[in-house]
């Protein structure tokens, strides 16, 4: 029998969903990344955080002789679970439910919000404490459930700094990477209740006020809601690895735990867990192993939450599998070890991307869960600025030497240009790129063409460099690099010219 | 041996005096230099800016010109990885199988300028004079692509007279990447900037890497800003003499 899906199971015939949520800009990445290189204090708190993660994965990774191993070896899980995702999700499906906890299937974003709000009003509660996860943050699930009447309470201290400044997260290990000590003492002194005045910008005044703040309402929430890092389908198992034990508070405290997973982080065995308990903490955080891992099997009598659900969220994870360039991104376990090699990252923070998965990954992640061709999420007309999005690399290749995966993003970033090109090739006028990449291409083709234009170009650019040796100012697109950066001045021959005349004798 | 020189489209028409040198020194090692005049450019720019059905187009024509050479070489790490990780990917999808074959053929022929010396003619010392304060910056695609490790440095370590000065962060990006410095220009710029901070404060004179890419957009940056530093490629370095300075 032939495989349909291979991702969530859906009747023949019926198209896997597209991502919609927080997954775009509202602008095109190089106007965003113009803004946020403006802007001196962002720059340097990155450059900073960055560099200081940078150099802890460093010395986490070196120290392991096993390191290339291991991701291959992450690497062969991540395509062959991939490969039968579909299996493994209805695996996961039968254990979890033999084990007592409710499995819920969400084609996207809305319906997942629509799953997670419906199950806290059920409880009555009006309040759920969060546990930091990409997954509710991708559907957008805090708005959702405010307007529903529930407050979510971000309890992992980053994304509570987030929250408190009604910010967006920047980053996906470290989302309020984008501010610096003295700026979040300043808004917990504006938005933090019952705070002391006199708070330190110290790393550790700031965590200790925070645990204040938090405490009391890790005693009384009634609902948790968490992401997962890791579900292992044979057992039913879900894991979530963490620094702070503000997770484990939320996964053992409340009566009623519901968790939002993509359904991409499935993995068949106990025994994958190995890899991935070694692969993950060592490339986000730079630990050897992280503070806190929580693992947790359905439900367990007189022992942490009463009522499990499972909501497995699709949201364009099925279509970009079914896609040969989305199926790998999908194999990424969100560490951010691509984000903090990125120098492009580096320079323009996460906010420039749009979608809550920035940096190289997110690059490919975002446009490729929502499509290329997809109109934006909601009102807004019809500009697709997920396509500026795998622009935005200089292809140096940073991102793939860390992937502990091995996620090959600069392939990946290519291919998703040809797709945004091909997207733009469908329009009635072909753009002036289109048209000097055709004409380019026509010329190359010849060596007598080109050849020609060589000498044309090389008249041209000596006419207008003839003064200083050097060109500092050149006509529309290529104005966009003398900006910044003189343009060689062309020679007085070129090397095929100087080829035939000093080697006669050769065709 | 015979060697086939790909000179790549930005030497041809820029850069000439890098091709000089190339084959300036691989004749004087003993062997014999080809240019295939036929020859144009192998598409990356095309294939990197999304145009992957023009690119198919001068892969053909790249595999066609050099398709009987035996041994193939280019001063640049960008086009090498180009030919060698680029080519056949972009035929197969293309549907081409016959042509991905072909160009893998070509592809496995194809060195950078350090690899062959290095590798297959085993020569790390060339006999090289450059008596000057230089720093190395690692390309991108030389390092991550290519793969070329240290054997530009071996290769520099043994020219006399010069001074090789240590370049901090040397592997992070120029800020180039083709149509990114145009398409992103100020995320470039802010990426050159660092570069060149790293570069002028190195204390060199000369800062060179295998590629006329990378070394144009430094190059045109350290122009702007009239800074001391001058941008040479690698195969100019290997090329120079006491007798035959560059």
């Amino acid at each position: 029998m032939s495989r349909v899906f291979l991702g969530v199971p859906a009747p023949p015939g019926v198209p896997a969903p597209t991502g919609v949520g927080q997954l775009r800009g509202t602008r095109p990445f190089p106007d965003a990344a113009r803004d946020a290189l403006a802007d001196p204090q962002l720059r340097r708190n990155l450059a900073h955080a960055t560099g200081v993660i940078r150099a802890k994965r460093a010395a986490a990774v070196a120290e392991l002789d096993d390191w290339e191993a291991l991701r291959l070896a992450g690497e062969a899980i991540k395509r062959a679970t991939m490969a039968s995702l579909d299996t493994h999700l209805v695996r996961l499906e039968a254990e979890v439910s033999a084990r007592g906890g409710t499995v819920h299937w969400a084609r996207d974003a809305r319906e997942a919000n629509a799953i997670v709000t419906g199950l806290v009003r059920s409880t009555g509660a009006d309040e759920v404490v969060k546990v930091k996860s990409m997954a509710t943050q991708e559907i957008g699930l805090n708005d959702a459930l405010t307007a529903a009447g529930v407050t979510p309470v971000e309890t992992d201290l980053a994304e509570l700094i987030v929250q408190l400044g009604d910010d967006r997260p920047s980053h996906i290990l470290v989302p309020a990477i984008h501010r610096n000590r003295a700026e979040i003492r300043d808004l917990f002194l504006r938005e933090m209740p019952g705070v002391d005045p006199d708070l330190a910008a110290e790393p550790r005044a700031l965590a200790m006020a925070a645990r204040a703040h938090l405490r009391r309402t890790f005693l009384r929430a009634r609902v948790a809601v968490s992401g997962a890092n890791l579900a292992i389908a044979e057992t039913g198992t879900l894991a979530v690895v963490e620094s702070e034990g503000n997770g484990r508070m939320c996964l053992t405290l409340p009566e009623t735990l519901i968790t939002v997973m993509g359904i991409e982080k499935v993995l068949p065995r106990w025994s994958d867990l190995e890899v991935f308990l070694q692969l993950l903490p060592r490339s986000s955080t730079g630990e050897r192993m992280n503070p806190y891992t929580s693992l947790w099997t359905g439900v367990t009598p007189g022992d942490g939450p009463r009522v499990f659900h499972l909501v497995l969220l699709d949201n364009g994870r099925t279509a970009a599998l079914a896609d040969r360039t989305g199926r790998d991104a999908l194999h990424c376990i969100r560490c951010s070890a691509c984000l903090n090699v990125c120098p492009v990252y580096e320079r323009t923070g996460g906010h420039a991307y749009g979608s809550i998965y920035p940096g190289p990954i997110g690059a490919v992640l975002a446009p490729q869960l929502t499509g290329i061709h997809g109109t934006p999420d909601g009102d807004g007309g019809s500009l697709d600025f997920n396509g500026s999005l795998p622009f935005a690399s200089s292809l140096c290749g940073a991102c793939f030497d860390a992937c502990p995966v091995r996620i090959d993003i600069p392939s990946l970033l290519v291919r998703l240009r040809a797709a945004a090109v091909d997207a733009a090739r469908e329009r009635a006028l072909p753009t002036a790129e289109a048209l000097t990449m055709a004409a380019a291409a026509q010329v190359m083709a010849s060596p007598t063409r080109f050849a020609a234009a060589e000498t044309a170009a090389r008249l041209g650019g000596r006419l207008a460099g003839r003064r200083s040796g050097r060109l500092s100012a050149l006509p529309w697109p290529l104005s966009a690099w003398t900006a910044t950066r003189d343009a060689p001045r062309p020679p007085a021959q070129t090397f095929r010219q100087w080829w035939s005349h000093t080697h006669p004798d050769q065709p | 041996m015979r060697i086939a020189l790909f000179v790549t489209c930005l030497v041809d028409a820029l850069y000439p005096q890098v091709g000089q040198a190339t084959a300036a020194l691989l004749e004087r090692l003993g062997h014999q230099v080809l240019f295939p005049a036929g020859q144009t450019c192998c598409g990356q720019m095309h294939a990197n800016t999304g145009y992957a059905r023009e690119a198919v187009t001068l892969v053909r024509h790249h595999v066609d010109v050099f398709e009987d050479a035996d041994v193939i070489v280019t001063p640049s790490g960008s086009c090498g990885g180009s030919v060698r990780h680029q080519h056949a990917v972009l035929a197969r999808d293309a549907g081409d199988e016959a042509l991905a074959a072909r160009a893998r053929a070509v592809a496995a022929r194809t060195y950078e300028l350090s690899e062959l010396l290095v590798d297959v003619l085993g020569v790390e010392d060339v006999g090289a004079y450059y008596p000057r304060r230089v720093t190395y910056h690692p390309t991108c695609h030389s390092l991550r692509v290519l793969r070329v490790g240290d054997r530009p440095l071996r290769l520099l370590r043994q020219v006399a007279g010069m001074t090789l000065l240590e370049l901090p962060d040397a592997a992070t990006c120029c800020g180039f990447g083709g149509t990114f410095a145009v398409k992103n220009a100020a995320t470039s710029t802010a990426m050159l900037a660092d570069k060149m901070r790293h570069i002028v404060g190195s204390g060199a004179e000369v800062v060179t890497a295998g590629d006329a890419s990378c070394l144009m957009h430094i190059g045109g940056g350290l122009s702007r800003l009239r800074a001391p530093t001058r941008t040479v490629h690698l195969a100019e370095i290997l090329a120079s003499t006491a007798a035959g300075p560059r």
